[in-house]
């Protein structure tokens, strides 16, 4: 197209547009290319050169806005009122009301003094998934990617056994769990084969957090250990024929320059799997219910049972707990952003 | 030519207009849950309407029950609801309901034979609309597996036993038969409050205002506790998942892994169905406590929607399936308590049922004569969701070990106080 040209002819009846002298001598393309050069060039002159690729971010911007600003405004009108109705313009306006029942607690490391300790049970138990299962995430796709990355025989058998899962709908992980882990599943079998008692895995709160934080790294492992694969990989083979080459102990090098040379793959990773444990929903909720008691609810089960599950819709409580929600993942988000562009420059 | 052509479309055009107008129908939508082979029966008696009504279409929207908690609310609150839904949250859907009486022909009929439980299906203040009709009383009671208890050789307790006689009982058969459930309850407020009432739960304060606590709920919780720390409860139904969750144990009484099953009447057609003869199972009366023996009423109604743009149509469908031969059908072949007074008081064969299923029908038909006051004003309290919700989610948390059962007290009169509170807020 002409338009990054301020000079060219574009009020002409010739076919200048570059576009249509891009596509030669297709007619129906000619035909298109010179009805959209029209308008462009008018619009370009109207505007200016600068502001024109905002227009070709419009239509973007729009689907973005109207499914995900305006239902964040929604969400946040909603935190600030009251009352059953569903209509905003029904709910009473109760200004900071209900942040304020969230926000209160005798002391916030105590869930049991807080006035919805539902709430700040989801958040511990989601900052305790949080931590452990990132651990274990990041730890064991190093640990696989590594070993994927070794001239090993089987490794694209590996590669796809260990991405298979990412395949996976979360509920269908959680019900293969689920029925692994119930008291006459596949595992209590095996204990019991094996001479031992049966563990009611899923009613012990311990043993329920244990399996919630292990079935969300086994179904999304593959995935991270692809991104430090790949990173693994574009680490250039000489480095490691020159550390061969000075005798470098294999531990030397793996900390010394593979690490190193792997730590932009390894945040993003870091990040990534922090905000997705930060969400986690589904496959806890299929696998636990959240329970026994609230021992394995996140703040998702939270928001959403406050919302929907509870036949009483405290619509205005969920929201104020998904803003709050909402502005944790904002943060994360910032810090990949601040950590990728530090990567590239 | 072209002419002629263009004027012979044209003419086609206007007849198959006119047709389509001749034969326009009605399309009605109804929401509606199955606990056991009732949404086939519907279908059957859906079908037979429309014969008898040939400008009237009835979709039949099968879902499962917890879209009917969850999700209708939310279309009925956006206004987006079907035209006539099955529900069984009655006061809490209650604002949403179209009072059909200036669409019936006959309003007595209604008033006649359900008029007690139309009650549940009003809004405080309002004594008089009918926006439905019972599609089935239910009754909380337990079945016991009669075949375990003849395998250990230990006597069943009689109709006027205990909830300890039965815990103890049931505890023995579960050890000699090496059953996982001596006793299952399900993880529902409604189950544990009909057990409460036997202990002595009053519920209601003298103003008739929601006072969950006292000491017949006491006895009640204690138990329940106590029998999940010694064995006779497992944890895995009221410890498995959290919050207001529910979580019935049919698929372990149908394995014959529980001994007793505290449930209700909407089982029956499911057991009579599944079990076959895998095994001997009987309802039993509900156990007594110091104060009776009563059960929970409930139930699931029938009810027309506000927004609906057919009430006429609606009402029509109404009257149809409320009539005591077409209602008397669907109660004798979905195996449901009549909710249904003049049905009631004729009685109901069940042809389909096999003896057990008539039996076990026959016991809950009893008990409703048992019914405590007390449960009767639980089910007719508007906000009677409100108190089951608290009650489970805060007795699970205690079972789970999270907090003391005084602590789980203070937490459920203070979610029945703040619930209430914001449902009502306008």
């Amino acid at each position: 197209m002409t338009l990054t040209s301020k000079t060219s002819p574009v009020a002409s009846p010739a076919p200048v547009g570059g576009l249509a002298q891009s596509r030669g001598t297709n007619p129906v393309l000619k035909l298109v290319s010179r009805i959209i050069d029209w308008p462009m060039a008018g619009l370009q002159r109207l505007i200016g050169e600068r502001r024109m690729p905002y227009i070709f971010l419009l239509p973007n911007l729009v689907f973005f806005g109207l499914f995900v600003f305006v239902p964040i405004a929604i969400n946040f009108v909603y935190s600030v009122t009251g009352g059953p109705a569903l209509f905003p313009s029904e709910r009473p306006y109760v200004g900071a009301d209900q942040y304020a029942y969230l926000f209160e607690c005798g002391s916030y490391v105590d869930p049991n003094s807080c006035r919805e300790d539902h709430f700040w049970r989801g958040v511990y138990n989601t900052l305790f998934f949080s931590l452990f299962q990132v651990l274990a995430m990041v730890g064991l796709s190093l640990l696989t990617a590594v070993v994927l990355n070794m001239k090993i025989r089987g490794r694209g058998f590996f590669r796809a056994v260990y991405f298979f899962p990412v395949l996976l709908s979360p509920v269908v992980v959680a019900l293969i769990w689920k029925w692994i882990l119930q008291r006459d599943g596949l595992l209590n079998a095996a204990i019991t084969g094996f001479g031992g008692d049966r563990i009611l895995f899923l009613a012990e709160p311990g043993w329920a957090m244990f399996w919630a934080i292990f079935v969300s790294v086994w179904a999304h492992m593959g995935f991270y250990t692809l991104i430090l694969l790949a990173g693994l990989q574009a680490i250039p083979a000489d480095i490691y024929e020159a550390a061969e080459m000075d005798a470098t102990p294999r531990w030397r090098v793996f900390w010394r320059l593979t690490l190193p040379l792997l730590w932009p793959n390894l945040i993003v990773v870091i990040v990534l799997s922090l905000i997705r444990a930060v969400q986690t929903f589904d496959e806890v909720f299929v696998l636990t219910g959240g329970g026994p008691g609230t021992s394995t609810l996140m703040v998702v089960q939270y928001i959403y049972e406050t919302a929907f599950s509870n036949q009483v819709q405290n619509f205005g409580l969920a929201a104020a707990a998904s803003v709050v929600l909402g502005i944790v993942l904002f943060a994360l988000t910032l810090a990949q952003l601040a950590f990728t562009q530090r990567k590239s420059s | 030519m072209k002419t002629t052509k263009m004027l012979l479309g044209c003419a086609l055009f206007a007849v198959s207009l006119g047709m389509s107008q001749a034969y326009a129908q009605t399309t009605l939508r109804m929401t509606w849950y199955s606990d056991g082979n009732e949404g086939e029966v519907m279908s059957d008696l859906l079908r037979r309407f429309e014969e008898q009504n040939k400008d009237i279409k009835v979709v039949l929207d099968q879902v499962p029950f917890k879209a009917i908690n969850e999700n209708l609310p939310v279309q009925l609150a956006a206004g987006q609801g079907p035209d006539l839904a099955r529900v069984a949250d009655l006061g809490g859907v209650a604002r949403y309901m179209l009072d059909l009486r200036p669409h019936l022909k006959d309003p007595a009929y209604f008033e006649a034979n359900f008029g007690p439980f139309l009650e549940w299906m009003r809004v405080p203040g309002d004594t008089s609309s009918i926006p439905g009709f019972m599609t089935q009383l239910t009754l909380t009671g337990p079945f016991v597996n009669k075949t375990l208890f003849e395998q250990a050789n230990v006597p069943m307790p009689g109709p006027k036993a205990t909830w300890e006689e039965w815990a103890k009982a049931a505890k023995d058969v579960a050890a000699k038969v090496q059953a996982p459930f001596p006793i299952a309850i399900d993880r529902s407020g409604h189950r544990f409050l009909s057990l409460a009432i036997t202990q002595g739960a009053k519920l209601f304060n003298e103003k008739g205002e929601p006072a969950v606590v006292d000491e017949g709920f006491r006895r009640g919780a204690q138990l329940v506790f106590d029998w999940h720390k010694n064995g006779v409860m497992s944890k895995e139904l009221w410890g498995s998942v959290a919050g207001t969750a529910y979580r019935g144990a049919n698929d372990e009484f149908k394995n014959a892994q529980v001994v007793m099953y505290e449930s209700g009447s909407w089982q029956i057609g499911q057991f009579d169905k599944t079990i076959g003869d895998a095994f001997d199972w009987v309802a039993v009366p509900t156990p007594c406590g110091p104060a009776n023996c009563s059960g929970m009423p409930g139930g699931a109604a029938l009810v027309a929607i506000k927004t609906t743009q057919h009430p006429k149509e609606v009402a029509l469908l109404m009257e149809y399936l409320a009539s005591d031969q077409v209602a008397a059908e669907f109660y004798e072949r979905s195996l449901f308590v009549p909710g249904h007074l003049g049905i009631a008081k004729k009685g109901l064969e069940y042809k389909s049922a096999s003896p057990q299923g008539k039996a076990a029908l026959k016991v809950f038909n009893e008990g409703v004569s048992q019914l405590s006051p007390v449960a009767n004003k639980l089910q007719g309290y508007v906000h009677n969701r409100v108190i089951f919700n608290a009650v489970i989610s805060r007795l699970g948390q205690a079972i789970a070990g999270e907090a003391s059962l005084d602590e789980a007290y203070q937490r459920i009169e203070s979610d029945v106080q703040q619930q209430i509170a914001e449902r009502t807020k306008k």
